[in-house]
C-alpha cells in the first residue's frame, strides 16, 4: 500500500470516526449523563488524534488534543457535559473535518477561536457535576494485566505500560511467566507474560484505565482496589513456583493465580472489558467497506452467470436426462437468488441523501429568515447506490424552490390562519418496481394565474389558451421558466425545474406535481429502483432484435398492407383521430431485408410527445440486464445500451427519447413540405 | 542497428527488452502480431449484432463472457479484402485503452498461428515512401523466416477510427 493509499483509507475512517463523534454529541445533548455516549466520543477524539498524528495531519492532531484534554475532563466526571460545551465540541468537530479534507490550508485562526469558545464552555460547566467520583486520597490497586500473543507484534510495548503505570504512584510488579510454553514451541515473538502490579497512588481508577486505553480492547484487565490507606505490602509472599520474576517482590495468591473476579470492585472494569470487543464485532458486522466498481464486477459475474444458466436450462430441457434437469433447476434458482442478492447488495437506504438536508433547511431557513421544520419520512426506504448520487442535485434544487417560493414569510403564515413555522417535509416509499419521493410543503401553492401570464409572455402559450390544470403546472418545468418575480441566491435563476426534470428523466423516472393554492405543492419524483434492469419488450428488426423499454411503450398495433401502401410518402398513421409520425427502423437500420407481410408499429412516447416505431415482429417482454457500451459505439444516439439475451445473443437497447425527437424532427419537415 | 529502428523497436514494447512475446495471426494472407500481454482469449466465431451507423470498422457487438464488446476488424484499416469467415477464422480479445478506458474489444482474424517470440534486432521501422498500407497504422515490421509480419499501432488504428466514426444511418423518407 502506498503511502496516498494509506492517507485515503485514513481519511475514510476518519470522516466515520468523525460521523460517530457528531452522533454521539447529538445523542449526549438529550441524555447529558450518559456515560457511555462520553466514553464513547471521548475515544473517537483519541483515535482521532493518534491516528491523525500517524499520517502527518499534525495540525488535526494538536487540535483535536485540546479537544480531548477539554472533554477528558468530562469524562473525569468533572465538569457537565452541558448544552454549551457540547455544542462548542460540535463546532470542534467540524473544524476538525476541515483540518482532516484539506490539511494544507490555513486554519490556525479559526481553530483558536473554537478552541477559546470551548475553554469558555468548560469553564462555565465546572462545578456543575456531582462530586461522585472523586477519589480517595490514597488508594492501593491490584492490577492484573494479560496481553494478547500477538501484543509485540501490533507494537504493544508492556515496558512502557509498567513504566507508565509506576509514573502513577508506587508500584510493584510481578510477572507470572507460567504460560511460556516449552522451548521447543516457544513463539519468540509471541507474548506469554501476565503481570500483577500493586500500586498505591492518589490517581483516580481512571488514571489507571488510562493507560491502557490504547491495548484495552484486546487484553484482560482486571484493577481492583485491596485497600484504602493499606499498608504498603499487603498480601502473602507468592509461591515460588508460580512467579519466578527475579525480585520477587510481595504479590497475593489471589494475583499470581487471577481467579475470576473475586471481589465485587472487579466486575465494572471486567464487564466494560468484555464490552469493548464485543462492539467492535456489531460494527464490522453491520458494514464492508470495499470500492462499489468491485459490486459492479460482481454485478456482471452475476449476469454471466444467468447467462450460463438460461443455455444450460434449455439444454437439459431439450435432453431427456431427468437428473440433468433437476440439477438445471436447481441452478436456476441458485442464481436467481443470487441476482437478487446482488440487486440488494447496491441498495443504500435514502437517510443517506434525506441526512444532507437537515444541514440544507437550517441554512436556508437562516437565508431567508423563515422558521422552517424539516420532517423526513420514510428512510429506510433503499434505492440503488447510483440512483441515489444522481437524486441528490435535483433534491436540493426542489428543497430550495419549497423555501424561497413555497413557504411564506412567518407573518404571512399567521395573517393567512397558519402556524408560524414552515413545514417541508421529505418522504419516501416503495411501490412496486419503482421508489416515490415527494417533497411537501405547506406554503402558499403554486400562483396559477402568474405561471399562465409568464408562460404567455414567454410564448410557451397563446394568449387565452385553455390549459388543464395540470399542464399549466407542467410549464414550471420548462427551459428558463421562473415565477420569482426577483432572482434570489437561492432559486429563481429559471434553471432549476428543466434540470430537474432532465435528471430524472435521465434516471428512467418521472416527475409530477400538485399544488392548491394557499395550502402548499407537492412534487413527486417515481423513480425506478435500479439503473441495472429494466423492463423491455423485445422487438426484431431484420435481422437483429431491440430492446424497447417497456416503460415507454403506450401500445402495439399492426400496420397492415393497405395501411403500408397508403402511407407513402407520408410516414404517419392515425391513431383515433390524431396523426403519429412514425419511423421505418428497418430502413433506418439498412437491414437489407424485405418487409414482413405484417409489420407492427409500437407507438412509444416521452409523456407528451409519441412516435410509432415500425418492426418487423414482437418477440414479447424481457428482463434486460443493462450492458453499457464501449467507447467505440457509445457516441451513436440511436441506442442507450446493449444486453444479453437468455440464447447468449446480443440486442441493442433502442433509446426512445432519441428516436422521439428524431420522430418529432421529421415530422415538422413533413409539415414544411406540406 | 540503425536510430530509427530503435524507436520502432521502443514504440513495439521492446523496452529495455530485446525480446517480445507476440501472439501471430493472419489477414487475407499477410501475418500480423499483437503483443501476448495484451491477449485475453482467442474464441470461435460468436454471434455477432450488427450496430447499425457504426461503420464497418467496428460494425457489431458480441458477447464476451456476460460483456458487450465491439467486434473490429483490421481489414477495414489495412483496406484488406474482406472474405468470408473460414473454419479457421477466430477472434482475438484484446484490451486496449480507448478514451484513457480500458476497454476489451474482439478483432476478426484469418486465422491464428502461434504465440511466439520476436527478436529487437529483426524489426524494422515501416518504410515512409512505397508501402500499400498507411504507415501510422504499423509500429513495425519484424522480419522472420523470409518474410515480414507487421506489428500494427492499434492504439492510433482505435483512436482514428473513433474519431471518423460515421454519424448514425439517418431515417429513409418517403
Amino acid at each position: 500500500m502506498s503511502q496516498q493509499d494509506a492517507i485515503a483509507v485514513f481519511q475514510v475512517e476518519a470522516r466515520e470516526t468523525l460521523e460517530m463523534i457528531e452522533q454521539g454529541l447529538l445523542d449526549l445533548m438529550a441524555a447529558p449523563g450518559d456515560r457511555g455516549l462520553i466514553d464513547a466520543v471521548f475515544r473517537g477524539l483519541h483515535t482521532l488524534k493518534g491516528s491523525g498524528a500517524m499520517f502527518g495531519f499534525d495540525a488535526l492532531a494538536a487540535f483535536t488534543h485540546h479537544c480531548e484534554t477539554a472533554f477528558d475532563r468530562v469524562r473525569k466526571g468533572e465538569v457537565a457535559a452541558t448544552t454549551d460545551l457540547v455544542s462548542a465540541v460540535l463546532a470542534a468537530r467540524d473544524h476538525m473535518r476541515r483540518l482532516m479534507e484539506d490539511p494544507k490550508g490555513d486554519h490556525g485562526a479559526a481553530g483558536d477561536i473554537l478552541l477559546v469558545d470551548l475553554e469558555r464552555a468548560v469553564r462555565a460547566a465546572d462545578g456543575a457535576a456531582g462530586p461522585a467520583d472523586a477519589p480517595p486520597a490514597m488508594t492501593t490497586w491490584r492490577i492484573i494485566f494479560d496481553l494478547p500473543e500477538n501484543a509485540f507484534r501490533n507494537g504493544s510495548n508492556p515496558l512502557a505500560l509498567l513504566a507508565e503505570l509506576r509514573d502513577l504512584g508506587e508500584a510493584q510488579v510481578v510477572v507470572d511467566a507460567s504460560q511460556i510454553p516449552p522451548l521447543d514451541m516457544l513463539d519468540p515473538t509471541g507474548c506469554h507474560l501476565r503481570w500483577t502490579v500493586v500500586l498505591t497512588t492518589d490517581q483516580p481508577r481512571q488514571a489507571i484505565e488510562d493507560v491502557f486505553i490504547f491495548v484495552m480492547d484486546d487484553m484482560s484487565l482486571q484493577i481492583e482496589a485491596i485497600e484504602t490507606d493499606a499498608p504498603k505490602t499487603p498480601a502473602a509472599e507468592a509461591s515460588a513456583g508460580e512467579t519466578s520474576a527475579p525480585e520477587t517482590p510481595p504479590a497475593s495468591n489471589a494475583g499470581a493465580e487471577a481467579p475470576p473476579a473475586p471481589a465485587r470492585d472487579v466486575a465494572p472494569p471486567a464487564a466494560a472489558v468484555a464490552e469493548a470487543p464485543d462492539g467492535a464485532r456489531t460494527r464490522t458486522q453491520e458494514s464492508v467497506r470495499g470500492p462499489a466498481d468491485r459490486l459492479d464486477e460482481l454485478m456482471d459475474r452475476v449476469g454471466e452467470l444467468v447467462i450460463a444458466q438460461s443455455r444450460l436450462s434449455q439444454i437439459a430441457s431439450s435432453g431427456a436426462d431427468p437428473n440433468l434437469r433437476t440439477v438445471s433447476e436447481e441452478i436456476e434458482r441458485l442464481s436467481g437468488e443470487l441476482r437478487d442478492t446482488m440487486m440488494v447488495l447496491r441498495m443504500v437506504p435514502v437517510s443517506t441523501l434525506f441526512g444532507r438536508f437537515r444541514r440544507l433547511v437550517h441554512d436556508l431557513a437562516r437565508e431567508t429568515g423563515k422558521t422552517i421544520d424539516l420532517a423526513t419520512d420514510g428512510e429506510t426506504t433503499e434505492i440503488d447506490k447510483t440512483v441515489i448520487e444522481r437524486l441528490a442535485d435535483p433534491l436540493v434544487h426542489l428543497i430550495r424552490n419549497a423555501a424561497d417560493h413555497g413557504l411564506e414569510t412567518a407573518e404571512d403564515r399567521v395573517a393567512a390562519g397558519k402556524p408560524a413555522t414552515g413545514r417541508i417535509a421529505l418522504s419516501a416509499h416503495q411501490s412496486g418496481g419503482e421508489v416515490v419521493i415527494t417533497i411537501r410543503d405547506d406554503g402558499r401553492g403554486i400562483d396559477r394565474d402568474r405561471v399562465r401570464a409568464k408562460a404567455e409572455s414567454q410564448g410557451l402559450i397563446e394568449a387565452g389558451a385553455v390549459l388543464s390544470d395540470h399542464d399549466l403546472l407542467q410549464m414550471i418545468f420548462h427551459p428558463g421558466f421562473s415565477t420569482a418575480a426577483a432572482v434570489t441566491n437561492l432559486s429563481g435563476r429559471g434553471v432549476g425545474m428543466d434540470v430537474v426534470k432532465r435528471t430524472i428523466e435521465a434516471l428512467r423516472g418521472a416527475i409530477d406535481i400538485a399544488s392548491r393554492p394557499g395550502e402548499g405543492s407537492e412534487v413527486s419524483l417515481r423513480i425506478p429502483l435500479t439503473l441495472a434492469i429494466i423492463d423491455g419488450l423485445l422487438v426484431r428488426v431484420g435481422r437483429g432484435r431491440y430492446v424497447i423499454p417497456l416503460a415507454a411503450v403506450e401500445e402495439c398495433l399492426e400496420l397492415s398492407l393497405d395501411d403500408d401502401k397508403r402511407s407513402r410518402g407520408r410516414s404517419f398513421i392515425s391513431l383515433r383521430n390524431s396523426l403519429v409520425p412514425y419511423l421505418r427502423l428497418r430502413e433506418m437500420f439498412e437491414t437489407g431485408t424485405p418487409p414482413e407481410l405484417h409489420q407492427k408499429v409500437v407507438v412509444v412516447s416521452t409523456g407528451t410527445e409519441r412516435i410509432g416505431l415500425v418492426v418487423d415482429q414482437i418477440i414479447g417482454d424481457h428482463q434486460t440486464v443493462i450492458k453499457s457500451m464501449s467507447k467505440l459505439h457509445s457516441g451513436l444516439p440511436t441506442f442507450s445500451g446493449a444486453t444479453i439475451l437468455g440464447d447468449g445473443g446480443v440486442a441493442l437497447i433502442l433509446d426512445v427519447g432519441h428516436l422521439v425527437a428524431k420522430g418529432q424532427h421529421q415530422e415538422a419537415q413533413m409539415r414544411e413540405a406540406i | 542497428m540503425s536510430t530509427q529502428s530503435d524507436i520502432a523497436a521502443t514504440a513495439a514494447g521492446w523496452t529495455g527488452a530485446d525480446q517480445v512475446e507476440v501472439l501471430t495471426f493472419e489477414l487475407n494472407g499477410e501475418l500480423f502480431a499483437l503483443h501476448a500481454v495484451a491477449v485475453q482469449e482467442i474464441m470461435d466465431l460468436a454471434p455477432e449484432t450488427v450496430v447499425p451507423g457504426a461503420g464497418d470498422f467496428a460494425g457489431s457487438v458480441i458477447n464476451f463472457r456476460g460483456k458487450v464488446i465491439p467486434l473490429a476488424d483490421l481489414r477495414v484499416a489495412f483496406a484488406l479484402e474482406r472474405g468470408a469467415p473460414t473454419i479457421d477464422s477466430r477472434i482475438v480479445v484484446i484490451e486496449i485503452e480507448l478514451s484513457g478506458e480500458p476497454t476489451l474489444v474482439g478483432l476478426r482474424t484469418d486465422k491464428v498461428h502461434e504465440v511466439t517470440t520476436l527478436a529487437r534486432a529483426d524489426s524494422e521501422a515501416p518504410p515512409s515512401v512505397g508501402m500499400r498500407w498507411r504507415p501510422e497504422f504499423i509500429q513495425c515490421l519484424v522480419k522472420r523466416d523470409g518474410e515480414f509480419i507487421v506489428v500494427p499501432d492499434l492504439q492510433t488504428i482505435f483512436n482514428q477510427q473513433q474519431d471518423a466514426r460515421q454519424p448514425v444511418a439517418s431515417a429513409t423518407r418517403h
